[in-house]
């Protein structure tokens, strides 16, 4: 579908055109905000900060991942910020519980710790996709009832008081650990990121997460058990959650119940910026790790140039909605190019 | 070509410029010409039919002279002066009413809030309800429509939301009533009471475009026939001239042995024995039927019959509640489509859009589908994506897709290459009975004829195909056994020589004794 680009048989308003149909808007606006905040402030560009950005994006590029796999299938999961909750501070109480009963037992307790929480933050998505599967409960309600759900045992197991106690070697490898000066979680998302390629590029069940998303009804003519890979979808969006909030737990050094807010819209951003159809059925891998960059170097970067965090969320809403304008816009414009 | 546009009686308007004049008009869409420099010409009180199969344009045309779609060039002028119809709320103020095909009725409103949608009167800048109900009750009054004004719209009948939607069009005074296959759901009843409605509007000096398959409403309310093909204007006669073998042929460009191949049947052992089913949605009762390797069996009846009903059944889309589906000597009831796929049976659906493809996925994808499991497209429990490719590249060529691109999204490709796209999805893996629901639906000539070949060479290879059709060309032509359905059940069968149009029209409104 992309038509070889003629250099010199028309302007340069349609030879751009054409990079904007082909590429989308993402990196148009990471070259903008790269110029931007190169400008404003002269730390931007260091190596030093820009390892920083990659830590600070995995976070939300893992459960952005995860998100894609709820947006392909035509759904959306909003629970993921309370799962992260949920998952941080179950993993949080087990490590700390384990701990304190057998002081000797750190690497037991930790790798216990991990388990349990992320099999928490999972379980979750076992409930969204038995709601969203097989009793057909619209995606924003189920997710909005379990992110209810997470957040209100959360604070119950913690009455709302962080955790502490973890062991420190569980902070000290998985959230400050570094090896060859590159952070552990940077290993763990770039593992995830294969995991999530070899998903949807080269297994059965990714190729039917896309299908069941662009058309239920010919997936089902197709013999595929749409029941059954839609629930695995909310399964494994949830599975990336949690992994990413026992992560970002080991960052902390505590088990908070009142992280995770803006995960939801963050990384339905990432993905629809990254080109990800809300209507299911399309999205790049790719574009949607760069999705989430390029949420992250935003945000470092009104860090860096002293904007307040308030203002920073409503940076976010006016980048989200753009995002989609802007791909309306293409949608037009891809039209036009085919005439 | 415009020789027999402007050479064709001008129906009695001597001096008057005609009520629609179109003249040289194209719409282009990407990749697809819909309408390619065609002229149309509708006199005040006569009844024009657009004549042509899907896909020929008519849709496009109306839309166009509706005031939906915009032209890409050419010109429609209206009594003598050109216009342009920027908005359907324009044409209809210019006195250009459409009842299009689909709906546009909210189904949570009533029938007057949907009668005055866009157009309510208003007092003081509320609207003003008694007058909405006064004049709701005038247009159903005059039409003779049986509707209450208060009644939800979706509680109604699809003949009634049919009737509203005529309605609609007559609460303004129309100069200009366009008609896109009005009678497609209404009883004979209420269909009578349109015809003599549209007699009524003629008197009146409106002119009626009306777009229909049936031979009989054509005989009936129609003036002049316009034909088109593939976007292209064909020829405009007069409808006392008509005939079916004339229509069929300007249809088509062909004559009808060139259109259907001759099929070489040699029927073999049994594949598809139905006995005595009913489904649970009432639609399919007590119905037997068999299909054997090496032939082309017909399955025909009205919209409705449930002969498409019958086909998901044995596809396991519907429940079956009693009797018996053998496929290939096992009891095959109840199982689903994954089941039968495994079991060589592969059934098309009708409506490619809403069930066959996945639009915004690549030709590639959507062919290997339902065949991801099986090689070439699995290797040790992975995508063979290689395998894939080459696979979908030769059915791809083998169907000749056009534009032969693979990675091409399958939203961007014509409606008959859609077609092409999902008859090849059937032809990936050995299948043995191919169960076909309105294979040629619209698709351009030049892909009908392909698939009809095709068909030819699966039977002749040695695959049972049932072929669910609302086209009686293509079962006259193309079956050598049909079965008529009537209300759910078979109402008769015919093989051979014996299968006419006497024969199988014969059947289509009553149960005669089998």
């Amino acid at each position: 579908m992309t038509e070889p680009i003629r250099i010199g048989s028309r302007g340069l308003g349609f030879r751009s055109q054409q990079l904007f149909v082909q590429l989308g808007v993402l990196p148009f606006l990471l070259v903008v905000a790269m110029m931007v905040f190169a400008s404003l402030s002269g730390n931007f560009l260091t190596g030093q900060n820009l390892l920083n950005v990659a830590r600070q994006t995995t976070y939300l590029a893992i459960v952005a991942m995860g998100q894609m796999l709820a947006l392909l299938t035509g759904g959306f999961d909003l629970s993921v910020g309370k799962n992260v909750a949920l998952t941080s501070v179950v993993g949080a109480m087990i490590m700390s519980n384990v701990v304190r009963g057998h002081p000797d037992a750190v690497g037991f307790a930790v790798a216990l710790g991990m388990l349990g929480g992320v099999a928490a933050g999972t379980f979750v998505g076992v409930i969204n996709g038995i709601g969203i599967a097989v009793f057909e409960v619209p995606p924003f309600m189920m997710t909005l009832g379990t992110a209810s759900i997470c957040f209100g045992l959360a604070l119950t197991m913690t009455s709302g008081v962080p955790v502490y106690g973890m062991p420190d070697l569980f902070g000290n490898i998985f959230g400050f650990g570094r090896l060859l000066n590159v952070p552990t979680p940077v290993y763990v998302l770039a593992a995830l990121i294969v995991v999530m390629y070899v998903l949807l590029a080269w297994t059965r069940m990714g190729r039917y997460f896309y299908a069941l998303g662009g058309n239920l009804r010919a997936s089902i003519l197709s013999g595929i058990s749409t029941r059954f890979y839609l629930f695995m979808a909310y399964v494994l969006t949830a599975l990336f959650t949690a992994i990413a909030g026992i992560m970002l737990t080991a960052r902390l050094e505590t088990g908070e119940a009142n992280i995770g807010a803006s995960l939801p819209l963050d990384s339905i951003a990432a993905c629809v910026i990254g080109g990800v159809s809300l209507r299911g059925g399309t999205g790049r891998l790719s574009s949607v790790v760069f999705g989430a960059i390029f949420i992250g170097l935003i945000q470092n970067g009104m860090d860096l140039a002293h904007i307040q965090s308030y203002l920073q969320e409503v940076v976010i809403g006016v980048l989200l909605i753009l995002a989609v304008v802007a791909d309306q816009l293409r949608q037009r414009v891809l039209l036009r190019l085919k005439d | 070509m415009n020789e027999a546009a402007t050479g064709c009686p001008d129906a009695g308007t001597s001096g008057h410029p005609p009520l629609i004049k179109v003249e040289r008009l194209s719409k282009r869409f990407p990749g697809v010409i819909a309408l390619d420099q065609v002229d149309f010409e509708l006199n005040a009180g006569e009844v024009h039919v657009l004549f042509g199969e899907n896909g020929a344009g008519k849709s496009t045309l109306i839309q166009i002279l509706a005031g939906a779609l915009q032209p890409t060039e050419g010109t429609v002028s209206l009594r003598g002066e050109a216009v342009v119809l920027e908005s359907v709320h324009q044409a209809r103020a210019l006195g250009i009413s459409t009842v299009f095909q689909e709906f546009s009725l909210v189904p949570t409103l009533t029938v007057e809030e949907n009668l005055f949608l866009g157009a309510e009167s208003t007092r003081h800048g509320l609207i003003d309800k008694a007058t909405l109900r006064r004049r709701a009750r005038e247009v159903l009054d005059r039409l003779g429509f049986p509707l209450k004004p208060q009644q939800l719209v979706q509680y109604l009948s699809r003949a009634e939301q049919q009737m509203l939607e005529i309605a609609k069009a007559f609460r303004t005074e129309p100069s200009v009533l366009i008609l896109d296959e009005p009678t497609a759901s209404l009883t004979d009843r209420e269909a009578d009471q349109l015809f003599s409605l549209i007699e009524q509007i003629k008197r009146r000096d409106v002119g009626v475009i009306y777009i229909t398959h049936r031979m009989n409403e054509i005989r009936r309310v129609g003036d002049r026939i316009t034909v088109l093909r593939d976007g292209r204007y064909v020829a405009t006669i007069p409808a006392a001239e008509a005939n079916e073998e004339r229509l069929l042929q300007l249809m088509t460009g062909r004559v009808i042995s060139q259109v259907f191949p001759k099929i070489a049947f040699r029927p073999g052992e049994t594949l598809l024995e139905v006995e005595n089913m009913s489904t649970q949605s009432g639609s399919v009762l007590e119905l037997s039927l068999q299909v054997r390797a090496g032939e082309v069996v017909g399955l025909a009846g009205l919209v409705g019959c449930g002969k498409s009903a019958a086909g998901r059944a044995c596809f396991g889309l519907e429940s079956v509640t009693a009797g018996r589906i053998q496929f290939n000597g096992h009891d095959v009831t109840g199982l689903g489509p994954r089941a039968m796929l495994d079991r060589g049976l592969f059934y098309l659906p009708p409506d490619r859009r809403a069930e066959g493809l996945v639009m915004p996925r690549s030709v590639r994808e959507n062919m290997a589908l339902p065949w991801l499991e099986f090689a070439p497209f699995s290797r040790w429990g992975l995508l063979d994506r290689h395998g894939e490719r080459a696979a979908a590249q030769e059915l791809a060529r083998r169907v000749n897709l056009q534009p032969l691109n693979i990675e091409r999204d399958v939203e961007h490709f014509s409606g008959g290459n859609q077609q092409k796209v999902l008859l090849a999805k059937a032809l990936c893996q050995p299948i043995k009975l191919f169960i076909l629901d309105e294979p040629t639906v619209g698709v351009d000539v030049g892909t009908r004829v392909a698939i009809y070949e095709l068909i030819g060479r699966l039977c002749e290879a040695g695959s049972g195909v049932l072929l669910i059709s609302s086209d009686l060309p293509e079962i006259l032509h193309l079956t050598n056994r049909t079965y008529i359905m009537y209300r759910g059940r078979v109402s008769g069968q015919v093989g051979g020589a014996a299968i006419t149009q006497d024969a199988v029209l014969g059947y289509f409104f009553e149960r005669r004794a089998a």
